[in-house]
């Protein structure tokens, strides 16, 4: 009886149908998050007394970079799962992620960027974060490519899911050899805020950001989930239905 | 020498060597371990090999022709060079060891022989542990032997000499596993040189960190224990893990 | 108000990465849409060449 619900995330009419009447319960409420969230951050959280407006980038890059983490996490997690149960869905999932999670990160190296200009007086730097997340896109960017470059779709999925879990694995052995390696010339430190303990004004609209971004993920995942399961499915009689409406 | 007459090197190996060849009658096997189907593949991988001993050449030489780039582009001072020489080393023996992954599965997968190791009931995690370590013989040593030579045509002193060559073998071991990993999901893709490298040099960064970090330290005469341990480390994490992701990359490849 | 865009003097670091993320956000709604609408585009076009080829 608890595993109904699981062999139903299987179906993919199902899935369909399902991601089709969540997504709204996530866009909106992801819309609000990031609208306050701007607005807080931009208008209501006092200057940092270190950085001044500049500190502003945060509200930005930090949900980015938290969005570029998470997605691959969830996609490693989707292409297990697609590999150990071989269920065609789970590695629709995996699939859905990777654009999304790649922009994100580009976005993040961008913002990234721009807050050292201002910062460090560089546009670069070759700090831990940023070469990690770095080392992140060339991780997306192998994973689209491996899966463009399989002409099979089932092949395709599957080498691509290996290609994830091992790429997860990984993701924390990269980041500790950056920061060891980091640490080892005494680079200038990373974006942190000045102050120890962020005072609620500035904390509340960051966390509104990591709210309404995660919850934009989720509704993206589900708008590119449903056209992977289409892709999957041959000529499945509920495809006629579907299409047709 | 009697073993590779036996029917388990004639089950392993049915193309290949002349031996298999004349004597694919299959008479039953008498079961063979694991670890026997592993030494046979790995005996199979190096007779191989040397009959193509100018292949094997092919990225020591690109390593050296790498190593004579740096100078050229940079600057012929050798006090200058002993600085950069650990990133030198360590890009040409990434480089170098990523252009011998072409050759670690590509003839078999064209001859079927990989496919006789899938459906030959033996562990195909031993088996791709043999062909890896056969790969790692055949060019991560021959790179650890190298690189003391490049090390001393960059400037660096004789007494670094014996840590330089530690720490690229033990490196190469992992550089040699990750990239079964990627040569195993890119079989079939045809011109897959930048794919793979794209899909094996971000796994492989830590060695180079560690590895670059360790040479130094060698070259400046400093203890490098640390950074040896922790590569070492990533070797152990390497053959564990390494062989049964390329098995599985190899299946599903093949289906 | 002056005081809002010009962030502190920072305007031309702060301005430029909401910019980017903001575009981030948008191009993967246009993006994902656009996928799903192709992805229904070719399952209809599939069920068309199924139906014909009986």
């Amino acid at each position: 009886m608890t595993w109904t619900w699981f062999h139903r995330l299987a179906s993919p009419p199902y899935v369909y149908a399902l991601a089709a009447r969540l997504t709204p319960w996530f866009a909106w409420p992801a819309g609000l998050c990031i609208l306050a969230g701007l607005w807080g951050g931009l208008v209501l959280a006092p200057p940092d007394y270190q950085q001044g407006d500049g500190f502003r980038i945060l509200y930005v890059h930090a949900p980015s970079a938290w969005m570029s983490l998470m997605v691959y996490t969830t996609m490693a997690i989707a292409a297990a799962i697609g590999l150990v149960w071989r269920m065609k869905v789970a590695h629709a999932v995996a699939a859905s992620c990777a654009p999304i999670g790649a922009s994100f990160t580009f976005a993040a190296l961008v913002t990234g960027a721009l807050w050292g200009e201002p910062m460090w007086g560089t546009y670069w730097e070759w700090d831990p974060r940023l070469t990690s997340e770095l080392v992140l896109l060339f991780l997306y960017l192998g994973y689209m490519g491996l899966r463009a470059g399989i002409e099979d779709p089932q092949r395709a999925d599957r080498a691509s899911a290996v290609l994830a879990v091992v790429g997860v694995v990984n993701v924390p052995i990269i980041h500790y050899s950056v920061t060891w390696w980091n640490s080892l010339h005494q680079a200038p430190s990373v974006m942190r805020l000045a102050k120890p303990a962020m005072p609620l004004a500035m904390l509340a609209p960051l966390l509104l950001m990591l709210l309404g971004f995660t919850l934009l993920f989720v509704a993206l995942l589900l708008t590119r989930l449903r056209g992977e399961v289409l892709a999957r499915e041959r000529a499945a009689s509920w495809i006629r239905e579907v299409v047709s409406a | 020498m009697s073993g590779h007459e036996s029917p388990a090197a004639r089950a392993l190996a049915p193309v290949a060597t002349p031996v298999a060849r004349s004597a694919q009658s299959a008479h039953a096997a008498r079961p063979v371990s694991a670890g026997e189907a592993a030494r046979l593949a790995l005996l199979r991988d190096l007779q191989l090999a040397f009959r193509k001993r100018s292949q094997l050449a092919q990225p020591l030489a690109f390593f050296a022709m790498v190593t004579l780039l740096f100078p050229l582009a940079i600057s012929p001072e050798l006090s200058r060079l002993r600085e950069l020489a650990p990133g030198v080393l360590w890009v040409g023996a990434l480089l170098a060891s990523l252009l011998a992954l072409e050759f670690l599965f590509r003839d078999d997968a064209y001859d079927g022989t990989l496919e006789q190791y899938a459906l030959s009931g033996q562990s195909l995690t031993a088996l791709m542990f043999a062909k890896t370590l056969a790969h790692w013989l055949l060019t991560g040593l021959p790179l650890a032997l190298m690189a003391p030579l490049a090390a001393l045509s960059l400037g660096v002193a004789p007494a670094a000499l014996p840590g330089i060559i530690v720490a690229v073998a033990v490196g190469s071991v992992t550089l040699s596993l990750i990239g079964s990993i990627g040569a195993a999901l890119t079989l079939g893709i045809k011109r897959s040189g930048a794919l793979l490298s794209l899909l094996t040099l971000p796994l492989s960064l830590p060695v180079l960190i560690f590895g670059a970090r360790a040479t130094q330290l060698a070259i400046h005469g400093a203890p490098f224990l640390a950074p040896l341990e922790l590569l070492g480390a990533l070797a152990v994490l390497g053959i564990t893990l390494a062989p049964l992701a390329a098995a599985a990359a190899v299946r599903i490849s093949l289906e | 108000m002056r005081e809002f865009f010009d962030m502190g003097g920072y305007a031309a670091f702060v301005w430029p990465a909401y910019a980017v993320t903001l575009a981030v956000i948008v191009l993967n709604i246009v993006w994902a849409r656009q996928a799903l609408a192709r992805s229904r585009e070719e399952a209809r076009r599939r069920l068309k060449m199924h139906g014909e080829a009986r």
